[in-house]
């Protein structure tokens, strides 16, 4: 099986500050992986590396080809769309506007109208909302926006950050069945940073643990769920 | 920094021995530039230190001037007196201008302080009986006192030096210390500096007032080391050049007023010097080329510079 | 009555051009929190080249169209050469920088057409046009009608082509923006392509009414401010009507008002700024900045 994407001893800076001290990992196509820590663990940032948002050292290579020193335009064109924390909503702009952006850089322009039918179908709440300002809409429907308008790109690797922060259970329930959704129709593969161990536990089938900058175990998901020693040190339950 | 340490008495004691080296015209020019800086020192203190953006301060060196002439022209007070009168009339004028300026930030603090730029000149021009109108008022310089062997340009650079070093000592205890320290936290975060029990609305004001004093000061210092006032001196220009001198300086510097004044005194002559044609076509590539290198203005960039040398020693 | 009506068409050929002025600062405001000083000058010196074209012999909508474009790629090129090295400075460094631009352009013009006068054609007819009952003057309606269009065409464009999507997205939300694969460095240097280009038909339909000379936009560029003041510095619609409206107040109170001379007419933009500032600051249809801690 090929990987989808590559990461081999990652370095990541904040201006003067370091924030990822090699981190190194493979997603399979296809897969789901979840990347799981504490806060400051370094999860949010191996996310932006990827996408090119912050100063970055060593190698990433996305379907083969190295994307670790290119602007994060680029990376998106490439395929890599990337939901982030706190679902960057373009609040003054409609719904419908918000979906048109995200199909912007999409390489394939012929099955759009496929994709829109298929968002729709996903999140019926965005097409009765179509005209509205995406700004008035509530937390879990932005994230849901957030989603459609990543996957309007036609990605073949999906980036999430925090999906489930601050949004009630039953919504959540919804995004990750979608999720599961999108992998097994579409076949886009998922990278997915979650504070909601046990949920990302059950949609992933590998994961790896990041602490302080450092990947310090990884695995399939299911070996992880069931490491008692894991789960009450890094997982708390 | 410790550089400050040796440059600071090295920058004084030559600035005492110039009149003995430089002509009367070149102390002139000197001493226009420690009046400007004075001036941007103020401006620095609002926009630098408290975040404020004033495109007016134009305004109180004209009141400052103003006050001075007034007093030299009408009533013959000594020019000694001019200087802190005006200073303190500028510091209640620029209190009371802070209150409603409170309501307004960034962009439109500077939009307003500009219309009051503009509208200077015309103020002026129009209380004709007490400003002399569109002619101004002409005043004498006055000689050196005790007799003292110095012509009256010498004597006006020392005057103006001394000041310059008050008002320099006072800036830096005033920043300093808690008063500055708060003044940089309303900058920088106003939610967290009144969470945290600072009185944002006083400290504005005081800012403000603060800043139009120190302009007020080089205004009336301006009144005596020139001799003239008039009106179109006081235009939206002044103003303007004081805004780009103070960040071409470097913002929420001290030193940063010493620097700023300089440019603002020489570039233009070295435009002129450049080319005849289009002088200030080569002051504003000056601007650019200025911002390029030094975006944080000379004192930013010099920071750097020493960081980058020291860093390598150790 | 017949005054008032010809005084309220006049305003709103004056106002037009404030409005196109006002547009092009607010579209670069927005975008970027940087108040281009050097916007009139930008015009100025594309007024100057059409001049140039005209003396040449070219027909005028020709040159109308070639400095349209000329000043559309002037912009481009301004923000990725000048701008562009200082974009992540502190934002008044950048406004410093726009001076230097603005010290520069009216220095150039002036030294290669020299500070005389120059007339500059309409290209309506002097005849004034019959409205019903009342006479107004041709330039003024052709005028209102040539920013009209423009403005149509740059609604248009904003609201129904992905480009326009994408760049009112950049101005919006950078972030976002870039992670939806928009170049934001491109959509910035066309945003001051086209508010060049617009800041050139400012200077294309005011310079056969003031004529042509490298100092003609000063007082433009300060009634441009009172117009984006009024309507509000973070719409660029109320930025259009703001610029109708203090053309029309402008000329009904030079009109009427009698001891407010040509002189003083600087005071009528000085105080609509003034009052708005006292009383809204965020102008008529701007957005007052909700700031989330």
């Amino acid at each position: 099986m090929s990987a989808i994407l590559e990461v081999e001893n990652l370095e990541a800076w904040y201006g003067r500050t370091q924030a990822l001290y090699g981190v190194s990992f493979a997603m399979e196509l296809r897969g789901i992986t979840t990347v799981l820590g504490a806060n400051g663990a370094g999860k949010t940032t191996t996310l932006r590396a990827i996408t090119g948002m912050v100063r970055t050292a060593g190698t990433i290579r996305f379907d083969g080809k190295r994307i670790d020193r290119r602007a994060t335009e680029d990376i998106v064109a490439l395929g890599v769309a990337h939901v982030p924390q706190g679902r960057g909503t373009f609040v003054d702009l409609t719904v419908e506007e918000n979906l048109r952006v995200g199909m912007y850089a999409r390489r394939d322009k012929s099955t759009v109208g496929m994709d829109f039918e298929r968002v729709y179908r996903y999140f019926p709440v965005l097409a009765q909302r179509k005209r509205q300002l995406a700004g008035t809409l509530s937390g879990g429907e932005q994230q849901m926006l957030a989603v459609a308008r990543a996957l309007m790109l036609g990605p073949r690797l999906l980036l999430l950050d925090e999906p489930s922060l601050g949004l009630a259970p039953l919504i959540v329930q919804d995004i990750f069945r979608i999720l599961k959704a999108v992998n097994a129709e579409a076949g886009v593969s998922i990278l997915l940073v979650e504070q909601n161990a046990r949920l990302a536990l059950e949609l992933a089938d590998h994961a790896f643990l990041m602490e302080t900058g450092r990947v310090v175990t990884s695995g399939p998901s299911a070996r992880l769920a069931a490491d008692d020693a894991v789960r009450r040190a890094y997982l708390g339950y | 920094m410790a550089a400050a340490r040796f440059a600071i008495p090295a920058a004084v004691v030559l600035a005492l021995v110039l009149p003995l080296l430089v002509s009367n015209f070149r102390l002139f020019q000197f001493t226009q530039v420690f009046i400007y800086a004075i001036a941007l020192l103020g401006l620095n203190i609002l926009t630098g230190f408290n975040g404020q953006i004033s495109l007016g301060h134009g305004a109180f060196y004209a009141v400052g001037a103003y006050t001075g002439a007034i007093m030299m022209d009408r009533w013959s007070v000594p020019y000694g007196w001019t200087i802190p009168v005006g200073g303190l009339i500028c510091l209640v004028v620029g209190f009371l201008f802070g209150i409603p300026a409170l309501r307004l930030e960034g962009l439109y603090l500077a939009l307003a302080t500009f219309a009051l730029a503009l509208a200077v000149p015309q103020i002026l021009k129009y209380f004709e009986h007490w400003t002399g109108g569109s002619q101004g008022i002409v005043l004498s310089k006055p000689p050196a006192p005790f007799g003292l062997p110095l012509s009256e340009d010498q004597w006006l650079y020392l005057v103006t030096l001394a000041v310059l070093i008050v008002m320099f000592v006072l800036a830096r205890n005033l920043l300093a210390g808690r008063i500055g320290r708060a003044l940089v936290a309303i900058r920088d975060n106003p939610l967290a500096a009144e969470a945290m029990g600072v009185n944002k609305a006083l400290y504005k004001s005081l800012a403000f007032g603060v800043s139009a004093a120190y302009t007020g000061v080089a205004g009336a210092l301006s009144a005596v080391a020139i001799a003239f006032v008039a009106p179109d001196s006081f235009n939206v220009f002044l103003s303007i050049s004081f805004l780009t001198g103070s960040v071409i300086g470097g913002l929420a510097t001290i030193s940063g007023a010493i620097w700023g004044a300089l440019f603002i005194q020489f570039v233009p002559n070295w435009a002129q010097a450049i080319s005849k044609a289009a002088p200030w076509a080569i002051f504003g590539l000056f601007l650019i080329i200025f911002m390029y290198v030094m975006p944080f203005g000379i004192a930013g960039g010099l920071r750097l510079l020493w960081n980058r040398l020291t860093r390598r020693r150790s | 009555m017949e005054i008032f009506f010809q005084q309220v068409v006049s305003g709103l050929a004056t106002g037009g051009i404030y409005a196109s002025l006002a547009l092009a600062l607010v579209m670069i405001y927005q975008a970027t929190d940087v108040v281009n000083f050097a916007q009139g000058e930008m015009a100025m010196f594309s007024t100057y080249l059409a001049w140039q074209m005209l003396q040449f012999g070219w027909p005028y909508w020709m040159t109308f169209l070639v400095t349209v474009s000329v000043a559309f790629v002037l912009g481009l090129v301004i923000e990725r050469v000048v701008i562009r090295p200082v974009e992540n400075a502190p934002i008044l460094s950048i406004v410093i920088v726009t001076l230097g631009l603005l010290v520069i352009l009216n220095s150039v013009a002036g030294w290669i057409w020299t500070y005389i006068q120059k007339p500059f054609p309409s290209p309506f007819p002097a005849k004034p046009i019959h409205l019903g009952a009342v006479y107004v003057g041709s330039h003024d309606i052709g005028e209102i009608s040539v920013m009209l269009v423009m403005l149509l065409l740059l609604f248009l464009f904003f609201r129904f082509t992905p480009l326009g999507l994408a760049m009112r997205a950049a101005a919006q939300n950078p972030v976002s923006s870039r992670l939806a694969g928009i170049s934001v460095s491109r959509m910035l240097m066309l945003g001051w392509g086209l508010a060049a280009a617009f800041g050139a038909v400012a200077g294309l339909m005011v310079a056969p009414i003031v004529t042509l000379e490298p100092n003609m936009m000063g007082g433009i560029q300060l009634y441009a401010f009172a117009a984006a003041t009024l309507g509000g510095f973070t719409s660029p619609g109320g930025a259009v009507l703001g610029g109708f409206l203090v053309g029309v107040v402008e000329n009904l109170v030079g009109t009427y008002v009698k001891f407010i001379g040509t002189e003083l007419k600087l005071t009528v933009a000085l105080a609509i700024i003034i009052i708005v500032l006292l009383v809204r600051p965020s102008g008529l249809f701007g957005r007052a900045v909700v700031r989330r801690v």
